[in-house]
């Protein structure tokens, strides 16, 4: 019973025993998913609102059936990211929706910082669902939860994240992750696409997606925003998908057992080839189910708090 | 009551002759008398015994947000700030609404400051038209006006043909363009400078190119013209080095930097602390070693605020869009005193010469010495007082800070403005 925060913002700060405990938890909730029927009353009597600044599908359904699933009262609001600028303050709308009781927010936006902006004031915990480039923590929760499940431990293993890290708050929150979990980080992509001085974060550099995936347990492809090239970061998708792209050629380099994932969705002969995609090794689709169950997890452990709270 | 007698300050006063223990007698707004010892003649006293006496700080950079933006700060506000910052003479800069882009809106600051301010304010106009970059202002007319210097400050002036005119058009009335050096293709819709934390952080990166492609180009275009330009806020290893070599060669080029940019780094940022956030942004420990070594050769002349106070509501959001500026007045003395004289960089007879000497120099003011007959703007200091910063208790509106709570050394007692007592132990009187 090591989680005692209020709020997850990121990785940064979480230690291994809680992230362990995390995903104990998640493993033993994943069971309700297998069930027939999928209710559970974890969250009976608590209300969560997931508060999204961006566009998304996959964390805010999983989120929305995680809440679901176990029996919490749950609302959603779309807030568009133009109304930071004109409307209302994010810390007046954190307090609206605190004085209505809500016991949790989930948040997404497109600001760095921003959850942790509206963690510090409102009394409801917070999970932040990936702010800007900062950080995406259930993403990378859920990709160790499924390389756990998989290599039976995350001490030691040797992860290739190939792509955009540059604007990537999931290789963010994965790299404080897997560090913490001690293993071993190799960050792989074109100069444009590598922040400034990140060897510095305790990964190993490289342009060369080879020398990146050479003896890896996992290789994780990152979205590539399409429209980077339009800025000058790339000079063609084509291009890019020729020298970071992620074949069969690249994988021969990895482990035999290598697992091949994706936070999603994937653009298809870009950062990953097809067959890649759709090969054996491949957990993508399985990364969506442990995505619901690490949210199930998260839920159940930071809103056990407020029970803490109320019985003293 | 008539004038005002200090008795047994310490006199530290590199512009001028007289230095060592003494007293001052200030009457109708000069300094009458500086001598060992003077007789009380009826004259309001000051026990200076165990203080500093500097001539006035002059801050050639400050924001005083009116007209336009007085619910940031106000002439009187702002000036009453800088007073109990031991400031007597500040250079506001032009971007308010309206800009000061007219002989008008000078006419109005000087008016306004007159009636409400506590020092000596000086402001500076526009180069461009609107700070817009594409037409000169009438850069004549708003020195005619009353303008000190020529700027547009909080934006560059982009486009090097604009300001190769301004340069050249400026040679005409010898008038001295402070240039805000950020290219904002550079910048590129970034929020704090490119480097390890910015990386940690997720926050879009400001290359330290941004600020030195600028440099370099204002050096060029000042030694092409054989005329002067000033670099405002230099905040990194580069563009003091820009500037060493353009001074080697002969151009005609002078620079100042910030507090802030000599006693923080980007580190601050962590927590997306907004407070933290300022144009040109902070920077590194290396960048904070070399605008130490530049301030200490002389590559740098001079010390400024960027004083920018903002309103909570500006920096009570997210980190992208929260107002860049550091509220500077009440802090910078003690900031430089701490980290320069304190460790040992710079003598406090330099420091003087950087807060006080240079900048009367370089915007060609009197000021910045202590001596009979001249302005009597002088500030009083303690310099064994340690305290802990505490923004609530700026005058300044403007409580953005991310020095609140640090602990320093060296303050600031009195302050006399113009002869008149601006500020008593520590609290402004006027």
């Amino acid at each position: 019973m090591a989680l005692k925060r209020k709020d997850l913002l990121g990785l940064r700060d979480v230690s291994a025993e809680e992230i362990t405990e995390i995903l104990d938890a998640a493993k033993t909730l994943r069971s309700i998913l297998e069930q027939n029927s999928k209710k559970t009353p974890h969250l009976q009597g608590k209300s969560i609102i997931t508060l999204f600044y961006e566009n998304s599908t996959r964390t805010r359904m999983s989120f929305e059936l995680a809440s679901k699933y176990m029996s919490a009262a749950s609302a959603n609001i779309s807030a568009s990211a133009s109304s930071v600028a004109k409307g209302e303050t994010l810390i007046d709308t954190g307090r609206t929706l605190d004085r209505m009781g809500t016991d949790l927010i989930v948040i997404r936006h497109p600001m760095s910082g921003a959850p942790h902006l509206l963690a510090q004031n409102v009394r409801a915990s917070v999970i932040n669902a990936g702010d800007g480039m900062n950080e995406h923590p259930t993403q990378a929760l859920l990709d160790m939860f499924t390389m756990r499940e998989h290599k039976g431990g995350l001490e030691g293993l040797n992860v290739a994240i190939v792509g955009d890290a540059a604007h990537s708050r999931v290789a963010r929150s994965n790299i404080w992750g897997l560090k913490t979990m001690g293993a071993k980080v190799r960050v792989c992509g074109p100069s444009t696409l590598i922040p400034d001085e990140m060897e510095k974060l305790g990964v190993m550099v490289s342009s060369s997606v080879e020398e990146a995936v050479d003896g890896a347990d996992v290789v994780m492809g990152l979205r590539l925003q399409l429209e980077r090239q339009k800025s000058g970061l790339l000079p063609s998708i084509y291009e890019y998908a020729s020298f970071f792209g992620i074949d069969e050629s690249v994988l021969k380099l990895a482990k035999k057992d290598a697992l091949i994932m994706h936070p999603g969705p994937v653009n298809r002969g870009v950062e990953i080839t097809s067959a890649v995609a759709d090969e054996e090794r491949s957990v993508i689709n399985e990364q969506v189910t442990s995505g619901v169950a690490v949210r199930m997890a998260l839920l159940y452990l930071l809103t056990r708090r407020n029970n803490e709270r109320t019985a003293d | 009551m008539n004038g005002l007698l200090i008795k047994n300050a310490r006199i530290v006063n590199p512009g001028g002759d007289y230095n060592g223990l003494g007293d001052i007698l200030v009457r109708g707004g000069v300094i009458d008398k500086i001598a060992p010892s003077i007789p009380a003649n009826g004259e309001k006293e000051i026990d200076a015994s165990g203080l500093t006496a500097l001539p006035g700080l002059i801050d050639m950079h400050c924001h005083l947000r009116e007209p336009g933006f007085e619910y940031k700060e106000t002439i009187a506000t702002g000036t009453r700030a800088a007073a109990r910052g031991g400031f007597t003479t500040v250079a506001c800069m032009p971007n308010t609404d309206p800009p000061a882009d007219t002989p008008a809106v000078i006419a109005y600051i000087l008016k306004k400051a007159a009636e409400e301010g506590a020092v000596r304010v000086l402001p500076v106009g526009c180069v461009t038209r609107g700070q817009k970059g594409s037409e000169l202002a009438d850069m004549g007319a708003l020195m005619e006006a009353g303008a000190v210097a020529l700027s547009d400050d909080g934006f560059p002036v982009a486009d090097g043909h604009m300001m190769h005119m301004a340069l050249r058009y400026a040679r005409s009335f010898d008038i001295l363009l402070i240039s805000h050096c950020e290219d904002p293709a550079l910048v590129n819709s970034g929020v704090m400078n490119e480097g390890y934390w910015s990386t940690l952080l997720g926050l879009r990166p400001i290359t330290r190119a941004a600020e030195e492609v600028m440099v370099a180009r204002e050096a060029l275009l000042a030694q092409a013209l054989d005329t002067r330009v000033h670099i405002a806020h230099v905040s990194t290893e580069g563009a003091c080095a820009l500037i060493r070599d353009a001074k080697a060669r002969g151009v005609r080029i002078t620079a100042e930097t910030c507090p802030h940019y000599f006693s923080a780094t980007d580190a601050f940022v962590d927590g997306f602390n907004t407070n933290a956030k300022v144009n040109p942004p902070l920077r590194t420990e290396t960048d904070v070693a070399a605008v130490k070594a530049a301030l200490k050769d002389g590559t740098l002349d001079c010390i400024v605020t960027d004083h920018a106070p903002h309103h909570l509501d500006q920096k009570a959001v997210e980190f992208d869009v929260a107002a860049n500026g550091i509220s500077g007045f009440e802090t910078a003395f003690s900031l430089a005193y701490t980290n320069l004289v304190k460790s040992g960089v710079l003598t406090l007879h330099e420091l003087v010469t950087r807060m006080s000497v240079h900048p009367a120099a370089v915007l060609g003011i009197d000021g910045g010495v202590l001596m009979e007959g001249g302005r009597a703007d002088i500030a009083l200091v303690d310099e064994n007082a340690s305290y802990t910063i505490d923004a609530k208790s700026f005058v300044s509106k403007g409580k953005n800070t991310p020095f609140d709570g640090a602990k320093v050394t060296g303050r600031i007692v009195h302050t006399v403005a113009g002869g008149r007592l601006a500020v008593e132990s520590g609290s402004v009187v006027v």
